[in-house]
């Protein structure tokens, strides 16, 4: 099935007239959605795009390039602090501070892709949590980054305020738009990503690096590559999101928020940017809206509460999240090891040759 | 004072290392890094709190049944979780003992509260003696290095002379010749995570009578008993105490000339021996199988 004949089937966008008109409607969805949801939603939809441009970047490097990273937590950090302290220090325009954060995660994405060169599986994965635990210690310890009080993100200004052109994004619903588009084009720049000789060769190093090594792929550059591309996406979504909290501080990207970036990742399913914009849409909606505050949701919130105070403390019911989180990380890997892409494949051959 | 900050290394430096051993016998046995090695310890370390507070039991009893439950919660995790998992990869074992580590966290913190609470061992770390003029010893030290002590002696002779310990170090050295010579590689791997729980469990317990005791409070000290057991080069016993030992000197000196940048120290320690030896201090050097 989907076997693809000819080099210029495989580097095509749209796969059929099919996929393209339910792209177009999707987007249009999108597009028209402030019209009627409240703001709440929107703010929610927000922290989903803002996740989702974080999970294809993970992607990039856990799904496609085979290397495992618990530390991107620090390159968001960098990304939401870069962004903040570039437009309040120095003065720059949203629209230039926004890229160069993203460079500047990018740069210590580079300099995590050095030790990455030696090291793989278990190692990687406690080097990179040790990196991300670093970058956290040391902005709540550094004055110029707030300290543990944590810092305000400045005004959400598209115009050059230095020039006297200045048009500031209040609203949920400007945010919304901004993101939006920001993710759009972010998600089909890594979809062109892996169709290109870069991506070709971040496949080839996955499936194996001595034989990518062997038919001429230069290691050191596309393995550290693939570490810049993937906290580049990860520190423009950092610097997003902070405008979306509005406030934060270095307890916001602790080491469970790499935890659970891995799991949107995984949950989504390794090497499938579709995967990627589903597992980080399913765990922001758990995590922020459907699990938070579960003692007063209407059915199970009641019974919860009831076994909380039976066996458990009602004060920690609140933690409840994580409980669930755990459980379908354990699920996925037992059950359906590719995500939600592996069902969705599944579905669809199933439809495909529906009678045998 | 210098004296006194080598004793200070040298006894959380120990603690490092019996944590360190957890996590390497696991990782032997069955080749899992185990991230929810942690928050077992933590959850045994909260059963002992419960067991003290709320029924009262005087501590060595309250031990011996939180040592119960430690070794029956490292066979039940590796029973549900890792066995059902049809050959996972390397990223999804690692994701199964994550998931596993953010369960635990969830339960305990359902049960208990997130708060931090006061874990009282009968080892106070205030009741201090002066043996050499200078050098201040406290009784958590003295534990510590006496507890470590048994512990490697105890586990030395289990690998040595006991059927159990000679069968588990065949599974780590070839799984599938141990399981032809009638060795019942899965039952091993079971009772390596109950024993890995039980050596965690303590050493978590000496964690939490120094600090307090939170759910989140075993994920720095998980870090730096892996920063100890690379430094030892996850092979010998004595080779990660050693390795705790070095990593607890080197973070207690470099605090006193730094204070605030000492939570950082193991994470560069960790990164630093990676790079220049991935295989440790004491290993010989490994070859990748392709």
């Amino acid at each position: 099935m989907d076997m693809k004949r000819d080099y210029y089937e495989d580097i095509q966008l749209f796969e059929s007239k099919v996929v393209l008109f339910w792209t177009i409607a999707f987007l249009a969805f999108l597009f028209s959605l402030p019209l009627y949801t409240s703001s709440y939603y929107l703010f929610l939809f927000n922290i989903i795009m803002v996740h989702v441009i974080m999970a294809v970047g993970l992607n990039i490097l856990m799904g496609y390039t085979g290397q495992i990273s618990l530390g991107h937590a620090g390159f968001f950090a960098i990304g939401a602090y870069g962004t903040a302290l570039l437009m309040t220090k120095l003065q720059l325009p949203f629209l230039l501070a926004l890229p160069l954060a993203g460079f500047i995660a990018a740069f210590f994405g580079f300099i995590l892709g050095l030790p990455a060169l030696r090291l793989e599986g278990p190692y990687l994965a406690i080097a990179s949590m040790g990196f991300g635990l670093t970058i956290m210690h040391v902005i709540g310890r550094w004055e110029v980054f707030g300290g543990r009080m944590g810092i305000q993100a400045p005004p959400l200004d598209l115009g050059f305020p230095q020039l006297g052109l200045s048009w500031v994004v209040k609203s949920d619903m400007g945010k919304y738009y901004l993101i939006l588009i920001i993710t759009i084009l972010l998600v089909v720049a890594a979809r062109n990503i892996m169709k290109t000789r870069v991506g070709r060769s971040f496949v080839a190093i996955r499936d194996s690096d001595i034989a990518a090594e062997v038919i001429g792929i230069n290691l050191t550059r596309y393995k550290t590559l693939s570490f810049m591309v993937s906290s580049f996406y990860t520190g423009v979504a950092g610097g997003l999101f902070g405008f979306v909290l509005g406030f934060f501080d270095p307890f916001t990207f602790t080491l469970l928020l790499s935890i659970i970036f891995l799991v949107m990742v995984v949950v989504g399913g390794l090497g499938s940017i579709m995967g990627s914009i589903a597992g980080a849409a399913l765990i922001t909606y758990l995590q922020y809206s459907l699990l938070k505050n579960v003692g007063e949701k209407p059915v199970i919130g009641d019974l919860l509460t009831a076994i909380s105070k039976k066996w458990f403390t009602v004060i920690g019911l609140e933690n409840f999240n994580s409980i669930i989180l755990g459980l379908i990380m354990l699920a996925i890997i037992i059950f359906e090891p590719l995500g939600i892409f592996g069902i969705w494949i599944r579905l669809k051959k199933y439809w495909k040759t529906w009678p045998f | 004072m210098i004296g006194q900050l080598i004793i200070e290394g040298l006894a959380i430096g120990a603690c490092y290392g019996l944590f360190g051993i957890a996590v390497v016998i696991i990782y032997k046995t069955s080749e899992v890094v185990n991230f929810a090695q942690g928050e077992m310890a933590m959850m045994s370390t909260f059963v002992a709190y419960h067991i003290l507070t709320f029924y009262q039991y005087p501590f060595w009893l309250a031990y011996i049944l939180t040592m119960v439950f430690a070794v029956l919660l490292g066979i039940v995790v590796e029973f549900i979780f890792l066995r059902p998992a049809k050959n996972p990869n390397l990223l999804g074992l690692i994701v199964i003992t994550l998931g596993a580590e953010m369960l635990l966290m969830g339960l305990a913190s359902w049960k208990w509260g997130a708060e931090q609470k006061e874990f009282t061992l009968p080892f106070s770390t205030l009741k201090t003696y002066e043996p050499v003029p200078g050098l201040i010893v406290n009784d958590w030290a003295i534990a510590v290095f006496i507890a470590a002590a048994i512990l490697m002696i105890l586990l030395f002779l289990f690998f040595k002379y006991t059927k159990l310990g000679v069968a588990m170090r065949a599974t780590q050295q070839n799984k599938h010749a141990a399981k032809i010579m009638g060795v019942r590689v899965e039952r091993v791997f079971s009772l390596a995570w109950g024993f890995s729980s039980f050596i965690g469990a303590t050493a978590a317990m000496f964690f939490a009578g120094r600090a307090t005791l939170d759910p989140a409070y075993m994920m720095e000290p998980f870090m730096r008993a892996f920063a100890a057991a690379v430094l030892g080069g996850l092979m010998s016993i004595p080779g990660i105490v050693i390795g705790g030992e070095l990593l607890g000197l080197i973070e207690n000196l470099f605090g006193y000339v730094w204070p605030e940048w000492k939570p950082i120290v193991a994470f560069v320690v960790i990164v630093l021996v990676l790079c220049v030896r991935p295989s440790g201090l004491f290993a010989k050097h490994y070859v990748k199988k392709v």
